[in-house]
């Protein structure tokens, strides 16, 4: 098994007349992913390398069986895509767009919490499940398939934290990217508990910075609810309070948000930090001995 | 992006937030000018993007022409805390009969906005947490619904201010939440919000961030950006659509991804190094990019050594090399560098730097590696005591002073409490905008 996306994932992708989204929408059916249906609207009716272009999700849906949509559309478009996907229906959503304004997320975040589609992103890098489905940008030629799960907001660092796993030998269940957005579909929480009832998962490793308190209510629920162990990695200890780093979510505010502050709460329930990215794939290594 | 007072103000009266009458002033003249129009007595205020003003001599009463004056000559040019005052505010003083506190802000631990009231106003509103933490009241704001009636009664209610303003304190807080919905804040925050002898409700100071991303759709406000608040760096690195941010160290850094580039400052400091800059080369970085990145970088005379830091996923090493190498065509390049290439097209990118057999430029496979040999490389130039111990120490705090998140419980947003003006309130310290 594996999380999210998956042999049964079929792909509508929002954008995929534009550079970005048909690089990567093509990139993630050549992988192997069901690219089904591309949306923009005013060009129904049209390919792009033989994969259909709709005018509507709506349509697409109807006509595809599509499930799965990735929003690869301009920031001030996006939460309109987002938006007209859950309206169609789909299950998930994986949202590249980086830049949406937080108004915009804040309707979106309220109104799809009311339904059944989930939300991966905005401002992520997607997810990918090894030999089975790629949804989004992340390069997956660094990684096989194996049973480390791995959850992140950051993009290239999971990218880097990966490619040290894969060196001692780890492959993936599934690497989501859940963004560095303020305000993001899916919180770490909500993943792990995924990973957490995935049967090909064994070992989770999740990659968090500064900014907000998701990796200290995470401590939180891991200590209740998980039993696999958790690996994770924080970014931002040297960087100064009241200063965003790049991820509109990445700024230290006050006592809480600092990466000392997340380290030490999630060290408090049990959980094992790396200080480096290479740190965190020997840990890995030493649990899953210890665990065999 | 946050915004002086008056231009706060300026928001505040398009949608209906009660202020007093004020001009802003670039000159001591015009300042005049100003307090003549409006009447005697009125309070020249400094306008600069950190708290502390009156504290530091910036807020003053002139009761006639020859006091605005002195007290406008006075207070341009000063120095608060590191930022330059270039402009003022002239506004009408106040009689002062209660001080309140008001603010809306996105609550990112639960993904709604937040308001807030509380009858101590005045002061930081970390102290009024710290004085008494049932003195701020608080209700979530369904973003779909938006700001109720019924919102503000609670609000007033169990904030327990004084009965008979109840009702223009509600109005007041629902047309601050349309400030902060219509002109897309992150914060909008109210402090003092001040009852007059006669009664009246006002918001005697303005604080507001604004959201960066939707600037596209606020032309207005987009055009109210205060370059005085940007470094020189960063204001370089925005015109070439980069992602800086000054630190106080001697390494320069740059990296592709925001994530990527704050390990890289961690494992530089864990190092026994001093980084000089954040600098997020972005997704997909294209040798043009590099080139603006590296502009940037050497433009701070403090960088002894820069490090790159490339995990190629989407960004194509090749082209980074390229960059770098048309880069060192272009700029006279005095300090050494070194290059970490990892990920797509690595090899192609360190044969390219190998063959253009550059100058000082230490090509390494490892990001560990790297920080190791450019911490030694800046240490040549410039010996400084290494940083010890397993956690490093934050560097180059930009904004002094902690925001009021923690304890008012308002995970990841910082409220900055603005000072009060009228000559009443206590100087209040700073916090930081939650984003920028």
């Amino acid at each position: 098994m594996s999380i999210l996306v998956d042999e049964g994932t079929k792909l509508v992708v929002s954008g995929l007349t534009g550079r970005e989204g048909s690089f990567h929408g093509l990139n993630n059916g050549r992988y192997g992913t069901d690219l089904v249906a591309g949306v923009t609207p005013g060009k129904g009716g049209q390919d792009v390398e033989g994969v259909p272009i709709f005018d509507t999700v709506h349509e697409a849906v109807a006509e595809t069986g599509a499930n799965t949509s990735m929003v690869f559309v301009p920031p001030r478009f996006a939460a309109d895509s987002v938006l007209e996907a859950a309206d169609a229906g789909v299950d998930l959503i994986v949202c590249i767009t980086e830049g949406i304004p937080a108004h915009d997320m804040l309707r979106v975040y309220t109104h799809l919490k009311r339904g059944a589609t989930r939300l991966i992103g905005p401002n992520c890098p997607g997810v990918l499940s090894p030999r089975k489905a790629n949804v989004g940008i992340i390069p997956a030629h660094f990684f096989s398939e194996g049973n480390v799960g791995v959850v992140s907001r950051s993009g290239t660092l999971t990218y880097q934290i990966g490619n040290e796993l894969a060196q001692r030998g780890f492959g993936n269940s599934t690497i989501a990217g859940i963004g560095g957005d303020p305000i993001v579909g899916s919180s770490f929480i909500d993943v792990i508990a995924l990973f957490e009832e995935d049967d090909e998962t064994e070992l989770i490793v999740m990659c968090g910075e500064i900014g907000g308190n998701e990796e200290e209510r995470t401590a939180d629920y891991i200590a209740e609810n998980v039993s696999k162990p958790v690996v994770a990695y924080i970014a931002g200890f040297t960087a100064p309070p009241g200063k965003t780093m790049g991820h509109a979510g990445a700024i230290v505010s006050g006592s809480s948000g600092t990466a000392q502050a997340k380290a030490e709460a999630l060290e408090a329930q049990g959980v094992r930090v790396g200080r480096t990215p290479s740190e965190v794939a020997e840990v890995a290594a030493k649990l899953s001995q210890a665990a065999a | 992006m946050d915004l002086l007072e008056y231009q706060g103000k300026q928001l505040f009266r398009e949608h209906g937030v009660p202020t007093q009458d004020g001009q802003p002033a670039q000159t001591a003249q015009e300042a005049v000018e100003a307090a003549e129009e409006l009447g005697y007595p009125v309070v020249i205020k400094a306008q600069v993007l950190i708290g502390g003003r009156g504290k530091a001599g910036g807020i003053k009463v002139a009761n006639d022409r020859q006091e605005a004056r002195e007290h406008a000559e006075g207070i341009l040019g000063m120095d608060i805390r590191g930022f330059p005052v270039r402009e003022l505010y002239v506004e009408k003083a106040s009689d002062i009969a209660e001080e309140y506190y008001a603010a809306i802000l996105l609550d990112r631990g639960a993904k709604q906005p937040m308001a807030m009231l509380s009858r101590m106003g005045g002061m930081d509103v970390e102290e009024i947490a710290g004085r008494d933490p049932n003195a701020i009241a608080r209700v979530h704001v369904d973003s779909l619904i938006g700001f109720q009636d019924f919102h503000g009664r609670r609000l007033c209610f169990e904030a327990g201010i004084a009965g008979d303003v109840t009702r223009p304190v509600g109005a007041l807080l629902a047309r601050l939440y349309e400030t902060f919905v219509a002109e897309d804040a992150m914060l909008v925050e109210v402090n003092p919000l001040l009852v007059t002898e006669a009664r009246d409700v006002v918001a005697l100071d303005a604080k507001v961030t604004v959201d960066g991303n939707a600037l596209f759709r606020h032309p207005d406000v987009a055009a109210m950006r205060n370059p005085s608040a940007e470094d020189l760096q960063e204001q370089m690195a925005r015109e070439r659509g980069l992602t800086y941010v000054k630190l106080d160290g001697n390494i320069g850094v740059l990296g592709n991804g925001a994530g990527l580039v704050m390990s890289t400052l961690d494992v530089v400091a864990q190092a026994g190094g001093r980084p000089a800059n954040f600098l997020d080369a972005g997704g997909g970085s294209k040798a043009e990019a590099i080139v603006g990145a590296v502009e940037v970088i050497l433009s701070d005379p403090k960088v002894d050594a820069v490090l790159f830091n490339i995990f190629g996923g989407i960004t194509r090493c090749d082209e980074v090399a390229r960059g770098l190498v048309t880069a060192f065509g272009q700029i006279d390049v005095k300090v050494p560098f070194v290059v970490r290439l990892d990920g797509t097209n690595d090899e192609e990118g360190r044969s390219i730097i190998a063959e253009a057999n550059l100058d000082g430029v230490d090509v390494e496979k490892t990001m560990l590696g790297a920080a190791a040999r450019v911490v030694e490389r800046a240490n040549v130039g410039a010996p400084e005591p290494p940083e010890t111990g397993e956690h490093p120490k934050p560097v180059g705090a930009a904004t002094p002073g902690t925001g009021a998140a923690s304890q008012a419980d308002v995970s990841g947003t910082e409220v900055a409490a603005a000072e009060a003006g009228g000559g009443g309130g206590a100087p209040t310290a700073p916090g930081a905008e939650p984003t920028r």
